[in-house]
């Protein structure tokens, strides 16, 4: 599909400034200097949109989140909690200033908890709502599946303003959770979220990020394993227009030995417009391997694909492995433009041009789609995919 | 009764060196019951004379006019022309991933008759020509040719053409990597499709042995981007023979 202009993604043309392995974490923004942007981590990011999220923004409002569990089953624990609760931060630490920022500035912290051997089959959701046009809210979440538990989350993103969050997830040995992270915001709203995975003994989580709407949404999944015989799979959905900046960064952190990590993300981008008017999207995807990760199984993708001239997609994966002893690790990106080939081909069997063109890009994201076991969701993504090919009569 | 009218057809396509004139004025009529075998050189410009007439963007029309059944061919778009009764049977089908067989044959066909096919009729009439052509079903859920062989490309291709039913089919190449068992699966599907006596077939190709499946009623002989002898089916056997040296100054044989 992209063979017309593949080109070689930037695999070689960037130097990481330092090892995934040394990198800076902290939960007090103080720790952290103000980025200028010229920093490898924020070189793509638009700052000057980020609302003062990086400089110190103080929150203006508040963004609500309801939660929506399933009545029939028991097992799953809603709660609001205060800073100081010592289950928080356990899935990881702020990365980066403005996931520190979040964290020193949330007042009161939503957990979910699925206890142990529970399952549940009808998916929770939770539904988040920007504080509105103009505001700046924090927020923090967590999402804890105890031994053997399983259950799938939808975390819903909607509405407008400004919001920085941290999302964690906490999988203890043997849980399967199932998360799918929509922002499907309104035009204005720009959201710079982290999420922490923290992945028990022979545990499986199944992540994926869907990304719609938003002028500026800037997402930072990081899973590591706790234990061994873990699993991970990131994926990734995003649709962006012009003027839109989304941005994916995914890090797998492989320190234990026996784990395996599949990390896809696809996006699409369309519209006209030039600089900060064209789509644009950025996917960085950092694996490593440690010494002690022997028998380690990777492999991650980023294709995207641009519908219309003027969008800018951003593709840079990054493999640093420690140890000899793995059992597989791989990469592969590529951008490519509509292929008129196969428009060609389609229109030759009698199909319109604007239904071929959506064939195409349907297709395109199946593969992704087909991940999605929850079916009302992947309905209403295939439905949202339909209606951005819609909105520019493509 | 169908009739593809091509008259002093010329197409040029984009070089680094500007355009280049490929077809030189090609006069051609098809008829309905009619098959009809374009024959003649690598280079000659016989594929190209397809993808002109199917309305490929590449390839820009210079002069002359394609019509069907009296309808300006040239003025409509790719999917109107396969809508108004054209087909062509690509030399290399292009793959798309993601959009299952039968997902890609069910929008064709349900653009191409103008509305859905009834659902329990569609899935036998596929089941049937999927068999005729020995195709296994389990092809209907995979990706459009993706990762098919190019044998199982071409088999789909003349699935399509059994589905779709157009007026005039023109069948690039349709013979060339395939093996004698997927030569003979090919062509009798072929035959199938003739046999109804309303469709028209033009057939492209560079070897004789697919028109000792399929004998035509027209053989064409095309070099230097035109046609430049006509006759019967003994023109086949005489190309055989001796090569398209008399037409290209060179020797190349018409391999068999």
């Amino acid at each position: 599909m992209t063979a017309a202009v593949d080109k070689p993604h930037s695999h070689g043309a960037v130097v990481p400034e330092a090892s995934r392995a040394e990198w800076f974490t902290s939960y007090d923004v103080a720790a952290f200097e103000v980025p200028s942007g010229r920093e490898e981590i924020w070189r793509f990011t638009p700052m000057k949109r980020l609302a003062g999220l990086h400089t110190g923004a103080e929150a203006s409002g508040a963004a609500s989140v309801e939660v929506d569990a399933p009545t029939e089953t028991t097992g799953i624990t809603v709660e609001t909690v205060q800073r100081g609760d010592s289950r928080l931060g356990a899935a990881g630490v702020p990365a980066d200033r403005v996931a520190a920022q979040a964290y020193s500035s949330f007042t009161a912290a939503t957990v979910v908890t699925v206890a142990k051997e529970t399952q549940v089959a009808t998916p929770v959701t939770i539904t988040v709502t920007g504080p509105g046009a103009g505001k700046v809210a924090y927020g923090h979440l967590q999402v804890r599946a105890e031994r053997f538990a399983e259950a799938v989350v939808v975390i819903d993103h909607r509405g407008s303003g400004v919001y920085a969050d941290n999302v964690e997830f906490v999988l203890a040995d043997g849980a399967k959770l199932t998360v799918v992270s929509i922002q499907d915001w309104a035009d204005d709203a720009v959201h710079v979220s982290a999420h922490h995975a923290r992945i028990g003994r022979d545990a499986v989580l199944r992540h994926t990020v869907v990304t719609l709407g938003g002028d500026v949404v800037r997402i930072s999944p990081t899973a590591a394993f706790a234990d061994k015989g873990a699993e991970v799979e990131l994926n990734g959905l995003y649709f962006a227009d012009a003027g839109q900046h989304f941005e994916h960064r995914t890090f797998v952190d492989h320190a234990v030995p026996n784990c395996t990590s599949n990390v896809v993300y696809k996006g699409a981008l369309q519209g006209d417009g030039e600089g900060d008017t064209a789509a644009h999207t950025v996917w960085v995807g950092d694996v490593l391997i440690r010494a002690a990760a022997e028998g380690t199984q990777t492999y991650e993708l980023n294709r995207n694909l641009l519908l219309t001239d003027g969008a800018r997609a951003d593709s840079v994966p990054n493999l640093e492995i420690e140890t000899g002893e793995i059992a597989g690790a791989g990469h592969a990106s590529a951008t490519g433009r509509f292929d008129d080939e196969q428009l060609f081909y389609l229109q030759a069997r009698g199909i319109p041009e604007d239904q071929a063109r959506r064939l195409v890009v349907r297709g395109f994201f199946h593969e992704l789609l087909m991940k999605i076991q929850v079916p009302e969701v992947r309905e209403r993504l295939e439905a949202a995919i339909e209606a951005e090919l819609e909105a520019v009569g493509a | 009764m169908a009739t593809l009218e091509i008259k002093d057809l010329r197409v040029s396509v984009a070089t680094d060196d500007g355009p280049k004139e490929i077809l030189k004025g090609v006069d051609l009529t098809v008829r309905a019951g009619e098959t009809h075998a374009i024959m003649g050189p690598n280079g000659s410009g016989k594929s190209t004379l397809s993808y002109a007439v199917a309305g490929h963007p590449k390839y820009e029309v210079t002069g002359g006019t394609v019509t069907l059944d009296g309808e300006d061919v040239l003025e409509m778009s790719v999917d109107e022309r396969a809508r108004a009764g054209l087909f062509l049977a690509m030399q290399y089908p292009v793959e798309v991933p993601g959009v299952s067989m039968s997902n890609f044959l069910r929008t064709a066909a349900t653009a191409v008759r103008g509305e859905a096919p009834k659902l329990r009729t569609w899935v036998k009439e596929v089941k049937e020509s999927m068999k005729e052509l020995e195709i296994d079903p389990a092809f209907a859920e995979r990706s459009v040719n993706e990762g098919f062989s190019g044998g199982e490309k071409k088999r789909h291709e003349i699935l399509q053409l059994a589905l779709l039913n157009p007026k005039i089919a023109i069948l690039d190449e349709t013979d060339s990597g395939l093996d004698v068992d997927a030569l003979r699966v090919v062509s009798e599907g072929v035959s199938r499709f003739r046999a109804s006596g309303e469709s028209g077939v033009l057939l492209i190709t560079h070897y004789t042995r697919i028109l000792r499946h399929i004998t035509p009623d027209f053989v064409h002989v095309f070099a230097g981007g035109r046609i430049v002898e006509s006759g019967g089916s003994e023109l086949a056997d005489q190309l055989e023979a001796e090569g398209y040296v008399k037409y290209t100054g060179a020797a190349e044989a018409a391999g068999v």
